[in-house]
């Protein structure tokens, strides 16, 4: 009887055990396998090489020059942009939570980003952000306009600022990528954290009120602490994201990776892994790939070490 | 501090703008709060009790009215400013802070001349923790604490505060029967030691008779009695009032007063004296039937309950509105459970009469 029963159990999980075996499990096992076959090459090994076992691709990975300036990028990707978006999540969030009109309609608005294809936007910032701007007009007269953002600048009476264009400065290019991957990041925190708001009890707000509570301690001392689950979360899986990033690079500047002057200048370390695929170099990604899943992992263990002092689940 | 309570009215409108169909919570409330009484608001629940406290607290803003403590019209200053304690039902306890950061909570909000240094903070917040007997719990959270504590931990901060007036909200409906008992009895004892002017809301007709200095008896937003808790229960203003004080309930019946005496169904029970002619209703506490073989009323037996110092019998009558007759009679009368019928007399001052149409009380005087 037991027997049978857990023999249909099995049958049920079948297709989705099947599918998480094929496409999850061997995969990571693979992973594994391949890092540690010396300069393993799926072409190579098609055409009947065999490889030494060591930890030969490691050592190869941290020796790149190219790695480093990769996993320099991402670090300081995520170190500016998760504080940045998650600050100015909350105060959105807690902005909209404390308005009636027009609540919803500014929701939709703030959620906009979220539903929108991200190379799409990082176009459209490009051209913002754009010095070189954009020829329109007709035949006999060209109008050139730099981008928008320059246009602000200038009509602000500052100087144009190369931003991405070739010659622009690193510092010029990472302001680029912070302020669009905060701008993209915003929808989903403010999402969590108005939901996480719409929860808290508005009993607490009547007792500090009771209580004469000023505004900023009702904030700090009741709200943010009441918040603070949801706070570990949008943390956690904004530097899990955050070391990933790829696709906002390749929006902005194209698969360059950096102006045209220095291709890959900001590529990160998703964009390294992918370079050494493209160059049949599966050894060398899934060392990357792996090097990669264990910083995500030190740093949510790090988070959530920290989170166990400061979160009141 | 007193407070008093000046035609105060709060109308809520009603959701769906077209409609008109509004509801007033509280109807042009006049009231007076004796300073350093414990005042009982009471009354089912939607009766506009609820707000009433609210609106004493400044929560809610009255539509209409004006409310002075002692003699500053509160009327339009902010919670904040009304130096209030308020205990929520739920008690509304930060959960993330320990008790004693809780209760310390409302002495890091004051400012100017009030403030006070940490360690006259921390004095001040075992006092109080001393108060409601608490003190060895100060580093628990609340989700830590039992009801009964909780709710003390909750009087401790509002009392930390030493506020001009407390209020609670249901304080005790949230705990077992047992705790309920203690704790209002602690509430009351805390009143009194601080002396400040409090008003407690509650359903709980018991409730509000034990420990109150004086009830507010509301239905539908309108105050139907005000006075001590025996004044009101000996001298209800209607038949609402009658019913709601009391356990057993008050049992009620249609009569008739014809040539001054007072008809059950046939039976001639009471002189009632110069109460013209009329059809009436006519309530009798359960502790106004004396058993008397000779007497006017019969009924019949349903079942004896005795329990021991009371017997209490369940009868029916023909003029019964309520369900059935439920009368407390000393447990030395011994009633035969085989006989069918019982007789009783009837305690003049324990029997009511209350007009047929609007309900309102009629006296009349006892012979």
């Amino acid at each position: 009887m037991v027997n049978s029963k857990q023999w249909k159990a099995w049958l049920y999980l079948a297709p989705a055990l099947v599918l998480l075996m094929v496409f999850t499990v061997w995969p990571i096992i693979n992973t594994v396998r391949m890092s540690l076959l010396e300069n393993y090459s799926g072409l190579k090994a098609a055409g009947g090489a065999t490889f030494n076992l060591g930890f030969g691709n490691f050592v190869k990975v941290v020796k790149y020059k190219r790695f480093v300036s990769c996993l320099k990028n991402t670090v300081l990707l995520c170190l500016w942009t998760v504080p940045i978006s998650t600050l100015l999540a909350l105060l959105i969030a807690v902005a909209l939570n404390s308005i009636k009109f027009l609540q919803k309609a500014l929701q939709t608005i703030f959620f906009l980003p979220y539903v929108t294809n991200s190379i799409a936007i990082g176009m459209v910032f490009a051209a913002m952000f754009n010095i070189v701007g954009s020829f329109y007009g007709t035949e006999n007269e060209i109008v050139v306009t730099a981008g928008i953002i320059n246009n602000i600048i200038e009509f602000f009476g500052g100087h144009r600022v190369n931003w991405i264009n070739s010659g622009s400065t690193y510092t010029a290019n990472m302001a680029v990528m912070v302020v669009y991957i905060v701008w993209n990041a915003l929808p989903f925190k403010i999402l969590i954290l108005l939901g996480g708001l719409q929860a808290i009890n508005k009993q607490y707000y009547e007792a500090a009120k009771v209580d004469s509570t000023p505004r900023w301690r009702v904030f700090t001392r009741i709200t943010v602490p009441l918040l603070s689950p949801m706070l570990a979360y949008v943390i956690i899986t904004g530097f899990i994201g955050g070391f990933k990033e790829y696709t906002s690079i390749v929006g902005i500047f194209g698969e360059t990776m950096g102006p045209a002057n220095e291709p890959l200048r900001l590529n990160t370390m998703v964009g390294f892994i992918y370079d050494s695929l493209s160059n049949n170099s599966q050894g060398r990604a899934s060392a990357a790939a792996l090097i990669l899943f264990s910083i995500i992992l030190a740093v949510t263990l790090i988070n959530l070490w920290v989170s166990k002092k400061r979160v009141h689940y | 501090m007193k407070i008093v309570l000046q035609d105060l009215t709060k109308i809520f409108p009603s959701r769906n703008k077209k409609s008109t169909d509004e509801v007033v919570a509280v109807d042009h409330f006049n009231f007076e709060i004796p300073d350093g009484k414990l005042i009982g608001l009471l009354g089912p629940s939607g009766c506009g009790k609820s707000t009433t406290l609210y609106m004493i607290s400044g929560l809610q803003k009255p539509t209409a009215g004006k409310i002075f403590f002692g003699e500053d019209d509160v009327t339009e200053l902010s919670t904040e400013k009304r130096g209030i304690g308020l205990v929520f039902q739920n008690y509304a306890l930060y959960p993330h802070m320990t008790v004693l950061q809780n209760i310390l909570f409302p002495l890091q909000n004051l400012t100017g001349p009030d403030k006070l240094t940490k360690v006259q903070m921390i004095e001040r917040a075992q006092e109080a923790a001393r108060l409601v007997q608490i003190e060895e719990l100060l580093d628990r959270k609340p989700s830590e604490l039992s009801g009964g504590q909780q709710q003390r931990v909750a009087i401790a901060r509002a009392l930390v505060k030493m506020p001009r007036v407390l209020l609670l909200d249901e304080p005790l409906s949230n705990l077992d029967a047992r705790l309920r008992l203690q704790t209002r009895e602690e509430i009351r004892r805390i009143q009194k030691e601080t002396g400040i002017t409090t008003v407690f809301v509650t359903h709980d007709q018991e409730e509000a008779m034990s420990i109150s200095d004086m009830i507010v008896v509301m239905k539908l937003g309108v105050v139907q009695q005000t006075g001590k808790p025996q004044e009101v229960y000996d001298d209800p203003a209607n038949l609402f009032v009658a019913k709601f004080l009391g356990t057993p309930p008050i049992n009620v019946f249609k009569g008739r007063v014809e040539g001054g005496w007072l008809y059950l169904d046939n039976e001639r029970v009471l002189s009632v004296g110069a109460v013209p002619d009329q059809d009436v209703m006519v309530g009798i506490r359960p502790e106004g039937f004396i058993i008397d073989p000779n007497g006017p009323m019969h009924c019949k037996i349903s079942s004896v309950e005795v329990m021991g110092r009371d017997v209490s019998v369940v009868s029916t009558h023909p003029a019964l509105v309520s369900p059935s007759i439920r009368s407390i009679v000393d447990a030395d009368n011994k009633i035969d459970p085989a006989q069918q019928t019982i007789a009783y007399r009837i305690k003049p001052h324990k029997l009511f009469i209350f007009d047929s149409e609007n309900e309102e009380r009629i006296p009349f005087e006892v012979k």
